[in-house]
């Protein structure tokens, strides 16, 4: 088994004539945990698009888990081992965190019923609870409806499925775009969570302060192309917004942009 | 690393928003609309509504009266339980009283005898070799007729995207044209005797109750029941999470429909006839059964036992009008407040859910 869980090559998307995404080459290991950043419009969601089967890619290759794959939809992505965070969350307000976790994919009995076949309510259950402990989500009572949690435990929900279903690959389009100060620091605690298991990960974040705490490495977009690829080690925040204005471009990607 | 401790502050769960479920409040004001009738009977009529105060019998209740006030909701219940779980998954079903009339029509034609009074059944719609057939295959005509046209509504709705309210609004018109059309406005009379006894005494009350608890548990506990609530919370959300969105539409909508075309076999068994105006404004009464019940409008929410419970509550109001002694014009219009009520309710609710995230 190679260690890189994750490569594209030449991976392009034009919109008719907008270029929204011009061959870019990305690599991630296993276990690693990759920002990607850039100014709106850089290419960053469109770019974890293309990879989640959410659009089809005008040309380029994805190789995921050693085999190359070409995703039609997200649920394919996901059956394959990536889970996606969305920037909205894609969570029923009406059920609560168990029957979401599972929703389409719910543990069951009797399956000769068909449609109408059994719910494994207690199996469910146990399976939620295990995810939360692994990921280190509080949530006070896991039957309450998500219209009855605040937006921190939503997005925390959102974020125990991939615990639970021990995915693969995790993509987080913006977690905390819209969350306060306590509930972004929670959800950044199940991302360290998440590094410690050794779940890889693409974090898509505009919070520098963010990225620097919890990646190894960060990619950055500029007008639909990769211009920089920076291990935190060697680079500042100055340094990376120098290449998110376009004030610089990495070597390797000199005369691209 | 974490402690724990992080993140905790702004993670106030209120449990009092939980442990009072929906269905307490619609039966609290079941209880309620009975102690206004209660308290008006003694104050006017010298009378309970639901308890025996003649001693006539040794019973608590006025049994007559209670039997009375579910069978006359029985028939729109079955009704109304299909229609409650088209309300969850946000949409609606306008067409469900025009298909108990095109329902009524054509399963009836399948439940005629040969001889009346000794001679040939003068309202026989098709020759003798469709008369005195046993008595399920009326059954099986009507149900499948009632899903044929939800399976047209949900066709319409779920890969058409037509929405729901056009879609059925459509089949409204078109069934009830068939209804007319079948036998060119005749009532179809005379039904096999093993018909009759479908919808006789209080079998529609012991259907009714069967079946609302046989979909209480399938919403509940089923996959079925679980997918319809994703799909009336987040349509979206419940495609991204690999439910087959359309294909559970059309059941849902088949299954409404079924229970349409179940309702006009035991409405013509219990009248003995069908009549192409059968069924009218059904629909509404349906909704109104489901809306009172809590079930929201806008999907996601709502239950079987609470659109029971407003079976129920439309039944003691109905009652509760004649045992006043007072028109049913009043009954109509205390009806149209509650039914508004209900939905403001629903809206403050969700609004008052929005405002909190």
């Amino acid at each position: 088994m190679s260690d890189i869980i994750l490569e594209t090559k030449g991976l392009t998307k034009h919109y008719g004539g907008v270029h929204a995404l011009e061959d870019a080459d990305f690599i991630l290991k296993r276990g690693e945990h990759v920002a990607i950043m850039g100014d709106n419009g850089a290419g960053k969601s469109t770019f974890v698009r293309q990879i989640t089967g959410v659009e089809q890619r005008t040309r380029g290759e994805v190789i995921f888990d050693g085999e190359p794959v070409s995703f039609a939809g997200p649920l394919d992505a996901r059956e394959a081992g990536i889970e996606t965070v969305f920037q909205t969350l894609a969570l029923a307000d009406d059920l609560n965190v168990p029957d979401n976790l599972f929703l389409g994919r719910e543990k069951t009995k009797w399956n000769w019923l068909g449609p109408f076949r059994l719910l494994d309510y207690k199996s469910m259950r146990e399976d939620t609870m295990a995810g939360l402990v692994k990921t280190g989500v509080k949530i006070p009572n896991i039957k309450n409806t998500i219209a009855n949690m605040s937006g921190g435990q939503r997005q925390c929900v959102a974020i125990a499925r991939t615990a639970t279903f021990a995915s693969k690959l995790t993509i987080m389009d913006e977690p905390t775009a819209a969350l306060g100060v306590q509930e972004t620091a929670q959800v950044e605690n199940i991302i360290r969570t998440l590094k410690e298991q050794g779940e890889s990960l693409i974090l898509v974040s505009h919070n520098m302060r963010q990225v620097f705490d919890l990646v190894d490495r960060i990619i950055v977009f500029r007008r639909g192309r990769m211009v920089a690829n920076l291990n935190k080690e060697d680079t500042n925040g100055e340094d990376v917004v120098a290449y998110i204005t376009g004030a610089k471009t990495g070597a390797e990607y000199e005369g691209a942009a | 690393m974490s402690d724990g401790s992080e993140g905790t502050g702004g993670l106030t769960f209120d449990k009092s928003k939980r442990s009072w479920p929906n269905e307490l409040n619609v039966f609290g004001a079941l209880i309620l609309i009975i102690i206004i009738f209660e308290v008006l009977g003694a104050i006017f009529m010298q009378q309970s509504l639901l308890f025996d105060t003649r001693d006539r019998f040794d019973s608590i209740f006025n049994e007559a009266r209670l039997r009375i006030i579910i069978i006359q909701v029985a028939i729109i219940g079955i009704i109304a339980l299909g229609v409650t779980q088209v309300i969850i998954t946000a949409g609606i079903d306008l067409s469900s009283g025009s298909v108990v009339g095109a329902t009524a029509m054509i399963a009836m034609s399948f439940a005629q005898v040969a001889e009346v009074n000794g001679a040939m059944n003068p309202k026989a719609i098709f020759g003798p070799s469709f008369l005195d057939l046993p008595v399920v295959i009326p059954i099986i005509v009507g149900l499948t007729v009632g899903t044929l046209a939800g399976a047209i509504n949900g066709l319409l709705v779920a890969y058409a995207r037509i929405p729901p309210f056009i879609a059925t609004l459509g089949m409204m018109l078109f069934a009830r044209g068939v209804a007319q059309w079948w036998s060119l406005g005749n009532p179809v009379s005379f039904p096999t005797e093993s018909y009759a006894k479908i919808g006789a005494g209080m079998m529609p009350v012991i259907i009714f109750l069967s079946l609302a608890v046989l979909f209480h548990f399938i919403m509940n506990y089923t996959v079925y029941g679980k997918h319809t609530y994703a799909i009336g919370s987040n349509e979206a959300a419940a495609r991204m999470s690999g439910i087959n969105v359309p294909r559970h539409l059309m059941l849902v909508y088949m299954i409404a429909g079924g229970l349409a075309g179940l309702a006009a076999v035991i409405l013509t068994s219990k009248n003995l006839t069908a009549q192409s105006g059968m069924g009218l404004s059904y629909e509404l009464e349906a909704i109104a059964m489901a809306v009172i019940g809590g079930v929201s409008l806008f999907g996601g929410r709502g239950s079987i036992i609470g659109t029971v419970i407003g079976a129920l509550i439309i039944g003691v109001i109905t009652s509760g009008f004649t045992f006043l002694r007072l028109g049913a014009f009043y009954q109509e219009m205390v009806l149209g407040c509650i039914i508004v009520g209900a939905v403001a309710l629903d809206q403050w609710q969700q609004q008052r859910a929005a405002s909190r995230s």
